[in-house]
């Protein structure tokens, strides 16, 4: 069903658009969240000194790649806003299907990194630091997939010139991705 | 000196105290006078604050109500002399604040924070849904072959100083003696520390103080403070757990 | 589409003719005031339920074992699950939503001059997500193993683990249930900090916004800070009950601790997430039936921000006895007395606000003021339990829960009473009537003392908590009058429920027409009609002057509301 936008929507008391302050907003929450889980990791990882033994066994060139996969991503975000801030919807829309390939490429490397890791019995059950590599990645994965649907969405309204100012607006939600994982590869893959 | 500044003023809260809390429950240990003065301090402190809240919101209540013909005045709360009525009992709560910390902190420091000396351990394991009682026995030492493992009972002896060790067999309990004041959560994986010295005879309650499942109400046990002589006659009723009643 | 220009007119000033069918305008509506009353009314229907189990577990409580009229005997799992959901219920589908939600969807655009939030579809989505968790919730009572009984603090080992708590089902049900909660407020909350932030009308500065707003904005800044954590825990415990890790399993490396510390980190500020827009109701209520301004505005906005800094460094102060570091519990105790000064503070500002005043007893006043007098006794009793030393003897008894009910029940119902006798007219179209308002209001307060006073009293002799039988206890037992005093009064208090429902029900149908501005009050809403249309107003107001310009030396009428001119000519 269609909505007239209100015009509550358009003004800007602020001078921030309202957009950009509803994403910081996502932003500051998500910052929490991910802050808690992590706290608490490296809380327990202090008093834990026998999970350096453990964390030994995570793949640190897959962490490295992925973590490369996610950088280009990003540019190629930031290549679509530039687009977008000069009304070429069709560009920006191309640079977002790059950054969604990018994150599916993320995807496809977990899936393999953590198959191998399966089969060589490091579970999510298998112990403490095992437990929060698991959640931590899996979290910020769940965050990596939603973030490529609402991308995708965008994107289609954005070939068509349409939304254009939502193309910065989820550039920068997935920069937050991004540092998430700055933050989640040295923790999980080169503390050790 | 400290000590000195903190003995006096606990002696002023002290009747007050006996009167709030040990009118109700008895003063059984060695450190329940100083929770319940505590609490007469906080009592007087805070009762004199509300009472002087609610003076002047029924008094303004009356004062300024409505009446035909008169109107209400235009206040914006940032004349001064209006103010002074917020930024100087403002100032009075900040120094009866610190006053109630000073003492918290004597009175935390002095039950949690140190370990005097101990006359007797106990053991005391808590499980779904049990108390079991470990005591040292005669030789006064716990794993030795006297021990005395009592389920729902705890024997202890009047005057002395016990330290204890809690712990927990699954979920998290408390270990909670009104009569004592004494309180402590028992964890799974951890022992708890701490110590306490009866002063009174007599039979009391132990609860359970954290939800700890379906039987946490049952979990009540019996705290058992002894004369030095009712205390010998109970431990030489033998070694090896006569499981008491209960 | 809203066109930009000098002629504010809202997009529907044309469609009043276009009908909208009952599904979409009252089931999938985005329309800010039908979404504000489905939180609403959604919290009623909860709070009824959680009132039920309050009756059935106190029934238990005053005459043990014995078969409860409408409920059946209460056994001892059954009365655990009853204490938590209460709990439970009462904080996150009664008190946030209908203090929050409930009203701060349905003034902020009013209040401010707007047509609607800033983002309807995810006020809807916010709504619908918020149901759906209140039906998982209900859902859980219903499961095989029946609800989760672990109080509604849910500390693991026996939440985390079926053979300990013995309601699998439940225990996550429970825990999904508020997990999508917090979603749904999260959600909500990116409407109204955008909306209160961008969407003010033109004129409208910072210290123009009433307070109410401030509050219920700041109050959505303090949940979006603090319940990350325990979201973040709220994952690692669903791992540990559903896959089987061991966060909080200390064989496993776990610590059980750790939820505590993510579960108060959050619980503390939550207590002033519910407080502030209360507090805010309380401030529009109080200026406009004393007919003046608040007590300086801008100290008692500093408060709020105080308070609300404070409240993120006080949390450890519910953990005093739980194992934590000893050395910990008095730098909470420190922070924990500090947060009491801001807060007594506000509240005197309060009462300074009625000085000069021309004070008329109305319904809403009488909420208002009833407000300050109950949770004065909640806060300074609250000092007893921030205070390390004493709060070894009162921790966990029913001291604790007198407090805290002193604190909440001023909040979520007196509140709630306050800010609905207040906008009835303006949501409604119609007047409440009085008579009744005052006899609800006065049987509901009175028995409110007279079953909460007795519990401090049942506290102060160590009564503990979650306990569903005294009688198992030889030291306790004697005091059951004092238990039965508590379950009489409950049982008065509810009866007297059903004058509201009644004055609620028979207002809509034949009350008083309500007029835009029955009140003579100056915000924002009372220029709009009474109910408000879709878009609020045919043409959006502007904004002269701040929410309180009530009594103003020279002028005729004792309010000027916000949206008038200022006189071209001098006033006389």
């Amino acid at each position: 069903m269609s909505m007239t936008k209100p015009i509550a929507t358009t003004r800007s008391a602020t001078g921030i658009p309202t957009g950009k302050l509803a994403v910081w907003w996502v932003i500051g929450s998500e910052i929490v969240i991910f802050g808690g889980l992590l706290a608490s990791y490296i809380l327990h990882r202090i008093g834990h000194p026998e999970w350096a033994e453990y964390a030994s066994h995570t793949n640190t060139w897959f962490g490295a790649a992925n973590t490369f996969v996610l950088l280009t991503s990003s540019l190629f975000a930031v290549l679509a806003h530039h687009a977008a801030e000069h009304g070429d919807g069709k560009k920006a829309a191309k640079w977002l299907l790059g950054t969604c390939g990018g994150g599916l490429l993320f995807l496809c490397i977990k899936a393999v990194e953590w198959t191998g890791e399966i089969q060589h019995g490091y579970t999510i059950t298998a112990n403490g630091f095992w437990q929060f590599y698991y959640t931590a990645a899996g979290l910020h994965a769940l965050h990596v997939i939603a973030g490529c649907i609402i991308m995708l969405i965008i994107a289609n309204e954005a070939r068509k010139n349409v939304e254009l100012h939502r193309v910065e607006l989820i550039g920068i939600y997935w920069h937050f991705v991004d540092i998430v994982w700055i933050f989640l590869f040295p923790l999980l893959y080169i503390a050790k | 000196m400290l000590q000195g500044i903190y003995d006096f003023i606990k002696g002023i809260f002290e009747p007050l105290g006996d009167f709030l809390i040990g009118s109700a429950v008895p003063v059984g240990s060695s450190f329940a006078g100083d929770i319940d003065s505590l609490i007469a301090l906080v009592a007087v402190f805070v009762g004199f604050w509300a009472i002087l809240a609610y003076a002047a919101f029924f008094f303004l209540i009356f004062r300024f109500r409505e009446t035909k013909g008169k109107r209400a005045q235009y206040v914006t709360g940032e004349e001064k002399d209006l103010k002074r009525w917020i930024t100087y009992p403002h100032a009075a709560i900040i120094l009866c604040d610190l006053v109630i910390v000073f003492m918290a902190i004597m009175v935390w420091y002095n039950i949690k924070q140190r370990l005097p000396e101990a006359d007797s351990t106990v053991r005391i394991i808590s499980q779904q849904w049990a108390w079991n009682f470990v005591h040292p026995g005669p030789d006064n030492e716990l794993d030795t072959d006297d021990d005395i493992t009592t389920s729902n009972e705890l024997h202890v002896q009047m005057g002395t100083t016990y330290h204890y060790e809690l712990i927990s067999k699954d979920v998290l309990h408390d270990f909670s003696v009104p009569v004592f004041r004494l309180k402590q959560d028992a964890l799974p994986g951890r022992v708890m520390k701490g110590w306490f010295k009866p002063t009174i005879a007599g039979e009391y309650d132990i609860q359970c103080a954290e939800m700890c499942g379906i039987g946490h109400g049952i979990m009540g046990a019996r705290i058992i403070i002894e004369t030095p002589e009712e205390h010998a006659a109970w431990m030489s009723q033998g070694s090896n757990g006569k499981l008491a009643t209960r | 589409m809203a066109e930009a220009g000098t002629a504010v007119k809202t997009p529907h000033a044309h469609d009043t003719h276009h009908e909208q069918s009952f599904v979409s305008k009252y089931i999938f509506s985005t329309d800010h005031k039908i979404i504000g009353m489905q939180y609403m009314f959604t919290g009623i229907v909860m709070a009824l339920i959680g009132g039920y189990m309050s009756y059935a577990f106190r029934m238990q409580l005053a005459f043990p074992g014995q078969s409860v009229p409408g409920y059946g005997v209460v056994s001892q799992g059954e009365y655990n699950a009853l204490v938590t959901n209460h709990g439970t219920i009462m904080i996150f589908w009664v008190a946030m939503p209908m203090l929050i939600a409930a009203f701060g969807n349905y003034l902020i655009p009013l209040m401010i001059g707007a047509d609607d939030m800033v983002f309807p579809r995810i006020n809807r989505l916010s709504y619908q997500i918020f149901l759906i968790s209140a039906l998982i919730l209900i859902a859980s009572f219903f499961v095989p193993g029946g609800g989760f009984g672990g109080a509604w603090t849910a500390y693991p080992p026996l939440s985390a683990n079926a053979q300990y708590n013995l309601t699998p089902l439940g225990a996550t049900f429970w825990l999904v249930a508020v997990a999508l909660e917090f979603v749904a407020f999260l959600l909500g909350g990116i409407n109204f900090i955008t909306t209160l932030m961008n969407s003010r009308a033109p004129g409208m500065k910072m210290h123009d916004i009433p307070m109410v707003l401030w509050f219920i904005v700041i109050a959505s800044v303090l949940f979006m800070a603090s319940v990350g954590p325990l979201i973040a825990g709220a994952v690692m415990l669903f791992m540990d009950q559903v896959i089987g890790t061991g966060f909080f399993d200390p064989d496993r490396g776990g610590d059980p601790i750790l939820w505590q510390h993510l579960f108060w980190f959050f619980g503390h500020p939550e207590v002033y997430v519910v407080l502030l827009p209360a507090m805010g109701i309380v401030a529009e209520i109080i200026c406009t039936f004393s007919r003046k301004k608040l007590f300086n505005y801008k100290l008692i906005l500093y408060t709020a921000f105080a308070t609300g800094i404070i409240s993120f460094f006080v949390w450890a102060h519910h953990q005093f006895v739980a194992g934590i570091d000893p050395r910990m519990a008095n730098v909470f105790t420190i922070t924990t007395l500090i947060i009491s000064i801001p807060i007594a503070e506000m509240l005197f500002l309060y009462i300074a606000t009625l000085y000069g005043g021309s004070i008329r007893l109305t319904t809403p006043m009488l909420w208002a003021l009833s407000f300050i007098a109950e949770f004065l006794i909640g806060g300074i009793t609250g000092i007893f339990l921030g205070a390390s030393g004493s709060d070894i003897y009162f921790h966990d008894t029913y001291f604790v829960l007198a407090h805290f009910h002193y604190t909440f029940f001023p909040i979520a119902i007196i509140g709630f009473f306050a800010g609905i006798t207040y906008w009835f007219p303006k949501i409604f179209g119609k007047m409440m009537n009085e008579r009744l308002g005052k006899i609800h209001f006065w049987g509901t307060i009175i028995s409110f003392n007279l079953i909460f006073i007795p519990l401090f009293i049942l506290g102060a002799a160590g009564q503990h908590r979650r306990i569903y039988n005294f009688q198992n206890f030889p030291d306790l037992a004697g005091l059951q009058d004092l238990r039965v005093l508590a379950t009489s009064a409950l049982l008065v208090m509810l009866v007297f429920q059903a004058v509201f429902l009644f004055n609620f029900v028979t207002s809509l149908i034949k009350g008083k027409p309500a007029g835009k501005n029955p009140w003579k009050a100056n915000t924002l809403e009372w220029t709009a009609e009474s109910p408000p249309p879709h878009g609020n107003w045919p043409e959006l107001p502007n904004c002269y002057r701040g929410p309180y310009e009530y009594s103003v030396p020279g002028r005729d009428e004792d309010y000027w509301p916000q949206d008038v001119p200022p006189d071209t000519a001098p006033a006389e």
